[in-house]
């Protein structure tokens, strides 16, 4: 079996910076947007190298999604540019009339989403933004769980027609998958084969799903880790390949419970082979200020939360 | 630029202002008021002012493009895309009915030629214009963004950022028309949010602002093509296009009251009976 270890860490937002000063490279299409977050979204390189395919907007996200939608219509393939709450919420309808239903190619990518944007607190630790956009037709839902995914996802974001969401973070985190990966969109990646449950994980919550299954192995429990880094489409058929050997399942998410991706493999199960499921996910509260760790710990999201859950959905068979 | 043909387009707007009372009469829904107060604006893009391929295509090379940011009044933009040759006339009949590709208001899904964005949620379409004019300078292409937008839209705060942003990029192959016909949904915008002075406005924000009188077709197209003149100064422009609403039947111009209301069978006869029947109804 496969062990995921990691020498370095570096934070996702970093990936998405790297793959998009490779894709301006070799694409002469992309064009990038950012709303006065260039630092924070490590836009920096590709300004730096196209200044002609690179616009700033200022603190105006609206603007940013319509502009990108008018590109889009020109044959230009925009990335925006800002943290998660402001490129979903904030900018809600904008994306469903001038992106989703209007199926322009624009690359929504989104940072410091999550409880582990850390100290800044509740204000910007968007919970709600996978649910948000994966409710939207014609959308796809990205959500890379280290560095080195996070920029094969932007890459691989430009020869994908149509509207999409990369949900990224901030903190600096275990570099565990392969450099220059290929990154298919919709497909999900077995990382171990197990027998006795299933843990779907995505985003940050990867890596805590990597250290739950060191942890359950000792216990002589065999786990099934998949990496669901497209959360819509959903990798309908991996899921319930999976399902059908272990018999249940554990979902984890830096994200609400409602909504999340535990929602959508729930729904999955329901329809089509109702099994014991899990959610390790933030439980119906907004966050607060903290370092991203000590968030973690106290909104249930370390690896001991996914043990404790495999444990009860493993009793529940 | 050729010679307007004057007649000849007034000719077409009332076949046009035929077309939007039938349309919305027939399925007692839809917005007649500012769609008849822009019947000359249409015309005179589509007849005259804009270079343009009935054959549609999206990214639009060489073209200029026209974007309907006040989605509500497709009537409008549903009749001049369909006489002059975007689809045939006779699928005005369709309108907001089910399976249509004419749907309530604008939208790109059902791949209805001419539309490049869905509108109707408002304050959106200055966005798209100035996005899709600068995807114009980056290819070198010299044609104009066309974009039309409500007065009472612009309550909507993100024409301001969008207004903001065109300044300090020097997006000057935009010309935005706002349709200044005083009129809300509420009531006069001078009662439900007063627009004050909207020359000052746009010109505080950058924009080289030009006057027409919407309803009044040689007055509207001198001013558009002295606004065309104006591209590469660096500024982007500002069309405030004083227009009625309801223009062009006696009971209907003026009046907020007819901004999203349909006509009962009396009511189509006597408004019909004002609008000369020119290119045959569809």
């Amino acid at each position: 079996m496969t062990k995921f270890t990691y020498t370095e860490k570096k934070d996702t937002r970093s990936g998405f910076g790297a793959g998009l000063l490779a894709l301006g490279q070799n694409n002469e299409n992309v064009v990038a947007l950012c709303a006065d977050l260039i630092g924070s979204l490590k836009m920096g390189d590709f300004k730096k190298e196209f200044p002609e395919r690179f616009y700033q907007v200022g603190i105006a996200e609206a603007n940013m999604i319509g502009l990108a939608a008018g590109m889009a219509i020109g044959g230009k393939i925009p990335f925006t540019g800002t943290f998660a709450n402001f490129s979903t919420g904030r900018v809600y309808d904008q994306i469903r009339q001038s992106v989703a239903y209007s199926e322009k190619n624009v690359k929504i990518c989104a940072s410091h989403a999550g409880l582990t944007l850390g100290e800044d607190g509740a204000t910007h630790q968007i919970l709600e933004d996978i649910g948000l956009m994966k409710m939207l037709p014609n959308m796809t839902v990205i959500n890379p769980c280290d560095y080195n995914q996070t920029k094969a996802a932007t890459i691989a974001l430009a020869d994908h027609q149509g509207p999409a969401y990369l949900r990224f973070g901030r903190p600096s985190w275990p570099i565990f998958t392969p450099d220059n990966q290929k990154f298919e969109i919709g497909k999900a990646w077995q990382m171990t084969e197990g027998t006795d449950v299933t843990i779907f994980a995505t985003g940050h919550m990867v890596w805590q799903a990597v250290e739950a299954e060191a942890i359950l192995a000792e216990k002589g429990i065999s786990v099934e880790l998949i990496n669901i880094h497209t959360i819509k489409p959903l990798d309908v058929d991996a899921i319930l390949k999976s399902v059908a050997k272990t018999g249940c399942v554990v979902t984890a998410e830096e994200h609400q419970r409602n909504g999340g991706l535990g929602d959508s493999v729930a729904q999955t199960l329901a329809l089509n082979n109702p099994s014991p499921i899990e959610m390790v996910a933030v439980n119906d509260s907004f966050g607060e200020s903290g370092t991203p760790m000590q968030l973690m710990e106290k909104y249930g999201l370390t690896p001991m939360d996914i043990v404790n859950a495999v444990e009860k959905v493993i009793a529940r068979k | 630029m050729n010679t307007p043909d004057i007649s000849e387009l007034k000719k077409i707007t009332s076949q046009v202002r035929r077309d939007i009372v039938r349309m919305v009469h027939a399925v007692q829904s839809g917005h007649p008021g500012a769609s008849l107060g822009c019947a000359e604006y249409f015309v005179s893009m589509y007849f005259h002012l804009m270079k343009h391929d009935k054959n549609f295509n999206l990214q639009g090379n060489g073209e200029d493009l026209f974007f309907l940011s006040n989605g509500h009044i497709s009537p409008v933009w549903y009749s001049v895309l369909a006489r002059s040759g975007y689809f045939e006339v006779s699928e005005l009949a369709t309108f907001r009915k089910l399976n249509s590709r004419l749907q309530g208001h604008p939208a790109t899904e059902e791949d209805l030629p001419g539309i490049r964005i869905a509108s109707g949620s408002l304050g959106q379409g200055l966005s798209a214009a100035i996005g899709a004019a600068q995807a114009k300078k980056l290819d070198n292409d010299d044609r104009f963004v066309y974009v039309l937008m409500g007065d009472g839209e612009l309550q909507e705060g993100q024409v301001w950022e969008a207004a903001m942003y065109a300044a300090h990029h020097n997006v000057d192959n935009v010309i935005a028309s706002v349709d200044f016909n005083g009129q809300q949904i509420d009531g006069p915008t001078a009662e439900v949010m007063d627009l004050k002075d909207l020359k000052a406005k746009w010109q505080a924000f950058g924009w080289e602002v030009v006057e027409s009188n919407g309803n009044d077709v040689s007055d509207l197209i001198n001013t558009i093509e002295n606004a065309q003149k104006l591209k590469g100064k660096g500024k982007p422009i500002l069309n405030l296009m004083r227009t009625e609403m309801g223009q062009g039947i006696d009971f209907m111009v003026g009046t907020h009251k007819w901004h999203g209301v349909a006509p009962n069978d009396e009511q189509l006869a006597s408004a019909l009976s004002q609008l000369e029947e020119t290119l045959g109804d569809y």
